[in-house]
C-alpha cells in the first residue's frame, strides 16, 4: 500500500514533465496509474469480503511513535475504490476539459498529489499519519481550487475553503493527540477496541467536539457549509473529484471510522444526527436557490454529506448500512453530474440552466449519463440511489429518538433532491432549444467516458445488489458499526410505510420541479436565502476582516518608525515581564555584610557613577558618547579586578567599536533639541530608573542564594582532558557549548546583513526620490 | 579624515594590529583570546584603516567583501559541525589531529574550524556595519 502511495505521489510531481513530452496523450498515460492502484486494490477484495483487516505498517519517526501505517477494512477498501475509480476518470476527464490550458501540466500534478493524499487519509492507521495526510488534502486542494490564480474569487475562494478545512484541521489534530493519549495508542486500529477506555475518559466531550469540529469543516456540515458553493470557482474536474466523491467525504470517512471507538453515546447522537438534520434542512432549501448547475449540484453535495452525518449519528446497525449504500451510490451519480455538467459548460459556454435547453440532440451520450445519474440521484427503482433512499426512511423510522421529526426531513431533503436532480438533468436536455453562447456539440471520449460508466453502474448495482452487497457493503457497514454485520440488499421490500414515503417524494419533487421551472425565468433570485448562506459567509468575512484590521492596527502601533519608542516598548516590555517575574518568583533580598572596598575600588565607582549622571544632562551627542565609553571601559576594568580577563578583552574592544558606530550614525542625525518637554523626560527618567533598579535588585539578590558551583567545576575539570584547551571561556564557547555560540553567531551575522540591507536600500530610495525632484 | 599623522601611523600599525589579532585568536585555546576576541580586534585594525583612509580603499585593500567574509564563516561552522558526522559522532563533537612538527606539538581540531567561522562572522559583521555607514 506504502508503494501504492508514493508512486501517485512520485507520479504526480513529474506529471508535468510528462506532458511535456507526451502532450496531449498525458491524461491516457497518467490515467493507468490510478487504474493499476485500483487493480490493486482489487486483487484484496476478497480478503476483505471475507472480512479480513489487512495492516502494513513501515517505522517513520519512531522517536514519536509515529508510523507509517495502513489499515484496509471495508471501509477503507470501499473509499479507496472510489477515489483511484473516480480518480482514473477524472484524470481523463481533466485531459479533455483543460486540453490546451497553459497549465494543464500543474493539474495533473496537483490532481495527483491530491489522489494520493486522500488515498493515504482512508488507509492510515496511525494518528498522526492520518492528520499529515488530512492537512496535505486542505494544501493541495487550495491549489486546485484556485487553479485560475488570475481571477480573484478562484483565490478567495481557495482561501477561504483553505482557512475553513485548516481551522478544523487544527482542532482535528488536538482532538487526535487527545485521544491518542486517552486511548494510549496511536494506531486507530487499536483504539477502536478502547472504546470504553475513551466514552468513560473526562475528556470525552472535548475529543468529541474537536474531531467533529475538523469533521464538519472538512465535510460543510452547518455553519461551515458556505465554502462548498464557493468552492466551485474550481475547474470543472476538480469539482466532480473533491466536491463529489473525495475531499468533502473525509470528514464522513471520519465520523466512520472514529464510530466505533468515540458513537454509542447520547451526545454524539445529539451532535452528529442533530447537526446533519439541520444541515440537510437548509442545504435542500439553499439548493433550489440557484440556476448554476455547479451552485444547484454542490448544494445537493451538501445535502447528502449532511444525510450521512445523521445515519452516522444515529448509531444502529441499519442507519450504517444506508449510509454504506449512499457513500457509494453519491458517489456515483455525483461524479457524473458534475462531469456532464463541466462537459455542457465546456461545449455551450454555460452552465446557467436559465441558458439552456434542448441539448439532449446535440450531446446525446451527456444527454444518457445525466440522465441515468439524474434517476439514480432522485433514487427512482431499480437504480442504486433507491435502495439507498429506501434504506434511509427504514433507518429514520427505526431512530432511537426524534424519529418523526428525522422522517420528515429526510422526505424534505430527498424532494428537494429529485427536484433538483430534475433541474440538472431535464431542463438542458429537453425542451425547446435555446441559443447559447458556443455552438454545442458531443464532448470527447475523454469526457463522456467517465459518466456515462459512473452513472451506468449506477443501474446495475441498483437492479442487481447482490454483486456488491456482501462483498462491499457489508464489510463498510460493519466497520462502521464496529462489529460484524449480517444482511443483504434488495430492490423490493414490499408495500410499507418508505415505498409510500417513495412515492410521496417522487411526487412531491416533481411539483416543486414544475414550480421552480414557473419561478425560474421570472425571479430566480426570488427564492434566494439570505440567512443561511449569506449568513455564516458573512461570519467568516467578518473574522478574517477583523484578523486583518487588528494586525494593521497593531503593526501601525508597534511599527511606528520612530527609534526612541521602539525603545521605549523593548524596555518597558523587559521591565514589566522580569519585574513581574522576579518579585513574584523570588522576592528582594539582599545581604550586608559586603566587605572592605579599597580606595581604588571607590574611585573606580564613582568615576562610573558620575559618567553616568553625565550621559544623562549633556546636550552634547559627542559628550554623552564619551560619558557612555567611560562606563564601558570602567566596567572593563571591574571585569579585570575579579579575574575575567576574556570578558575585560571583549568589553574594551566592543566599547571601541561601538563609539566608532555611533560617531558614523551620529553625523547623520539631527542636532538635539535645546528641550524636551518636561513630562516626557520625566517619563524616560523613571522607565530607566526601573529598569536599572530592577537589575540591581535582582543582582544583589542573586548575591543572597547559595551559589551552585557544579557546573563551573565539572567545564574546569574537563577543559583540558576533553577538550585540550586551558581557556575554559573558549573551550566552552567553541566546544562545550558550540551549538549555542553557532546560534549567537548567525544572530549577529544576520543583524550585520540587516543592516548593510537597510542602509544600502534607504540611499538607494533617497537617490530615486532625489531625482524625481 | 586627512591626517598626515593618523595616515602614516595608520600604515605602520595596521600589520602589526592584524598579526596580533591573529595571535589573539591562535592562542584562544589555552589564553585569553579566540575567534570572538580576535574577530573584534581584526575589525577593529580594519576600522582604524576605513577612517584613515575611507571605506572604498579600506574595502579595496582587504579584496573580500564583508557579506561574503560572513558566508565563508557560516561556511566553517557547518564544515566544523558535519566534520564529527562522517566518523558517525554528534554534530560539533569537536575531532582533534595532533602533529609533531620539530618537537613542537601543533593542535588541528574542528573547534579550531569553528572558531574560524566565529572570527569571519564578527569581522563581516563588523565590517558590514561600518562600511555601509562610512561609504554615505
Amino acid at each position: 500500500m506504502l508503494i501504492a502511495l508514493l508512486s501517485i505521489f512520485i507520479v504526480g510531481l513529474i506529471a508535468p514533465g510528462l506532458y511535456s513530452v507526451l502532450r496531449e496523450k498525458t491524461g491516457w498515460v497518467l490515467a493507468i496509474l490510478p487504474f493499476s492502484v485500483f487493480i490493486y486494490f482489487l486483487t484484496l477484495f476478497p480478503a476483505i469480503a471475507d472480512g479480513e483487516v489487512i495492516t502494513q505498517s513501515t517505522d517513520w519517526v519512531p522517536l514519536f511513535d509515529v508510523t507509517l501505517s495502513f489499515y484496509l477494512d471495508g471501509l477503507s477498501m470501499l473509499f479507496a475504490l472510489l477515489v483511484t475509480g473516480i480518480g482514473t476518470f477524472i484524470v481523463l476527464y481533466g485531459s479533455g476539459y483543460l486540453a490546451g490550458h497553459e497549465y494543464i501540466g500543474r493539474f495533473f500534478c496537483t490532481i495527483l498529489l491530491f489522489m494520493g493524499s486522500m488515498l493515504g487519509v482512508v488507509l492510515a492507521d496511525n494518528l498522526i499519519t492520518l492528520f499529515v495526510f488530512w492537512e496535505l488534502t486542505s494544501f493541495t486542494s487550495y491549489l486546485l481550487i484556485g487553479f485560475s490564480h488570475d481571477s480573484a474569487e478562484s483565490r478567495n475562494s481557495a482561501l477561504q475553503a483553505l482557512l475553513v478545512t485548516g481551522i478544523g484541521g487544527l482542532a482535528l489534530l488536538a482532538g487526535l493527540i487527545l485521544m491518542g493519549y486517552t486511548a494510549g495508542t496511536f494506531e486507530m486500529s487499536e483504539i477502536l477496541n478502547s472504546g470504553d477506555v475513551l466514552r468513560e475518559s473526562p475528556l470525552y466531550l472535548g475529543i468529541l467536539i474537536l474531531i467533529l469540529a475538523g469533521a464538519f469543516t472538512k465535510s460543510a456540515q452547518f455553519p461551515f457549509h458556505f465554502w462548498l458553493p464557493g468552492a466551485m470557482a474550481a475547474p470543472t474536474p476538480v469539482s466532480a473529484y473533491l466536491h463529489s466523491a473525495t475531499m468533502v467525504k473525509a470528514g464522513v470517512y471520519l465520523l466512520a471510522r472514529v464510530h466505533p471507538a468515540m458513537g454509542d453515546t447520547d451526545l454524539w447522537f445529539y451532535l452528529v444526527t442533530g447537526f446533519g438534520a439541520a444541515t440537510l434542512l437548509i442545504s435542500a432549501w439553499l439548493a433550489l436557490c440557484y440556476t448554476d448547475m455547479k451552485q444547484i449540484l454542490a448544494y445537493t453535495t451538501v445535502m447528502v454529506l449532511a444525510t450521512l452525518t445523521m445515519l452516522i449519528g444515529m448509531g444502529f446497525p441499519l442507519a450504517h448500512q444506508a449510509a454504506a449504500v449512499y457513500i457509494l451510490g453519491h458517489a456515483l451519480y455525483k461524479a457524473s453530474l458534475f462531469m456532464v455538467a463541466g462537459a455542457i459548460d465546456h461545449e455551450a459556454g454555460t452552465r446557467d440552466i436559465a441558458k439552456l435547453g434542448g441539448l439532449r440532440s446535440l450531446m446525446p451520450i451527456s444527454a444518457v449519463a445525466a440522465a441515468l445519474a439524474a434517476l439514480s440521484m432522485a433514487g427512482i427503482a431499480p437504480f442504486f440511489g433507491f435502495i439507498g433512499k429506501e434504506l434511509l426512511y427504514e433507518a429514520a423510522l427505526e431512530a432511537p429518538m426524534w424519529s418523526t421529526l428525522l422522517i420528515s426531513i429526510a422526505v424534505l431533503g430527498n424532494i428537494a433532491v429529485v427536484a433538483a436532480a430534475g433541474i440538472v438533468a431535464i431542463k438542458p436536455f429537453y425542451g425547446p432549444k435555446v441559443e447559447t453562447p458556443k455552438h454545442a456539440h458531443e464532448a470527447p471520449l475523454s469526457m463522456w467516458i467517465g459518466p456515462i460508466t459512473l452513472a451506468s453502474l449506477g443501474v446495475v448495482f441498483g437492479s442487481l445488489p447482490f454483486l456488491i452487497d456482501s462483498s462491499l457493503i457489508v464489510p463498510t457497514a460493519s466497520a462502521i458499526y464496529g462489529e460484524t454485520l449480517d444482511f443483504y440488499l434488495s430492490l423490493w421490500h414490499g408495500i410499507n410505510l418508505p415505498l409510500i414515503l417513495s412515492v410521496v417524494t417522487l411526487l412531491g419533487g416533481i411539483a416543486v420541479y414544475k414550480i421552480w421551472t414557473g419561478l425560474q425565468s421570472s425571479t430566480p433570485a426570488g427564492l434566494y436565502s439570505t440567512t443561511f448562506h449569506d449568513g455564516p459567509k458573512g461570519g467568516y468575512q467578518f473574522l478574517v476582516d477583523g484578523m486583518l484590521s487588528t494586525a494593521g492596527w497593531q503593526t501601525r502601533v508597534l511599527q511606528n518608525g520612530m527609534l526612541r519608542y521602539y525603545v521605549l516598548t523593548i524596555v518597558v516590555t523587559m521591565a514589566v515581564a522580569i519585574g513581574y517575574t522576579f518579585m513574584s518568583r523570588a522576592g528582594f533580598a539582599w545581604n550586608n555584610e559586603l566587605g572592605s572596598v579599597e580606595l581604588y575600588e571607590w574611585t573606580l565607582f564613582a568615576t562610573i557613577i558620575a559618567s553616568a549622571l553625565i550621559a544623562v544632562m549633556v546636550r552634547s551627542r559627542l559628550a554623552i558618547i564619551v560619558a557612555l565609553g567611560v562606563i564601558g571601559f570602567g566596567l572593563a576594568l571591574i571585569y579585570l579586578m575579579y579575574g575575567a580577563p576574556d570578558l575585560a578583552m571583549t568589553q574594551v574592544l566592543v566599547e571601541t567599536l561601538t563609539v566608532i558606530l555611533v560617531a558614523l550614525v551620529l553625523v547623520h542625525m539631527p542636532p538635539l533639541k535645546k528641550s524636551e518637554a518636561a513630562g516626557s523626560k520625566f517619563r524616560d527618567a523613571v522607565i530607566a530608573l526601573t529598569l536599572g533598579g530592577i537589575f540591581t535588585a535582582m543582582t544583589l539578590t542573586a548575591m543572597t542564594l547559595p551559589f551552585d558551583l557544579f557546573i563551573s567545576e565539572q567545564f574546569a575539570e574537563w577543559s583540558y582532558p576533553a577538550a585540550h584547551g586551558r581557556n575554559i571561556v573558549n573551550v566552552i564557547l567553541v566546544d562545550f557549548r558550540a551549538l549555542d555560540t553557532m546560534g549567537e553567531v548567525v544572530v549577529v551575522a544576520v543583524a550585520g546583513l540587516a543592516v548593510y540591507a537597510l542602509v544600502k536600500m534607504n540611499k538607494k530610495q533617497s537617490k530615486n526620490g532625489g531625482a524625481e525632484s | 579624515m586627512k591626517s598626515l599623522i593618523l595616515h602614516t601611523a595608520t600604515r605602520l600599525l595596521m600589520a602589526l594590529l592584524l598579526i596580533f589579532s591573529l595571535f589573539l585568536f591562535f592562542r584562544g585555546h589555552d589564553e585569553p583570546g579566540g575567534g570572538f576576541i580576535g574577530g573584534l580586534f581584526g575589525a577593529g585594525a580594519i576600522t582604524l584603516y576605513a577612517l584613515a583612509f575611507g571605506a572604498e580603499k579600506a574595502q579595496q585593500t582587504i579584496r573580500i567583501s564583508p557579506l561574503t567574509m560572513i558566508a565563508w564563516g557560516f561556511v566553517a561552522l557547518i564544515i566544523s559541525g558535519i566534520l564529527p558526522m562522517i566518523v558517525n559522532e554528534p554534530f560539533l563533537t569537536g575531532q582533534w589531529l595532533f602533529l609533531d612538527f620539530a618537537d613542537t606539538e601543533v593542535k588541528l581540531s574542528s573547534p579550531l574550524i569553528f572558531d574560524i567561522g566565529v572570527y569571519l562572522c564578527v569581522v563581516g559583521f563588523i565590517l558590514a556595519v561600518i562600511f555601509s555607514l562610512e561609504e554615505e
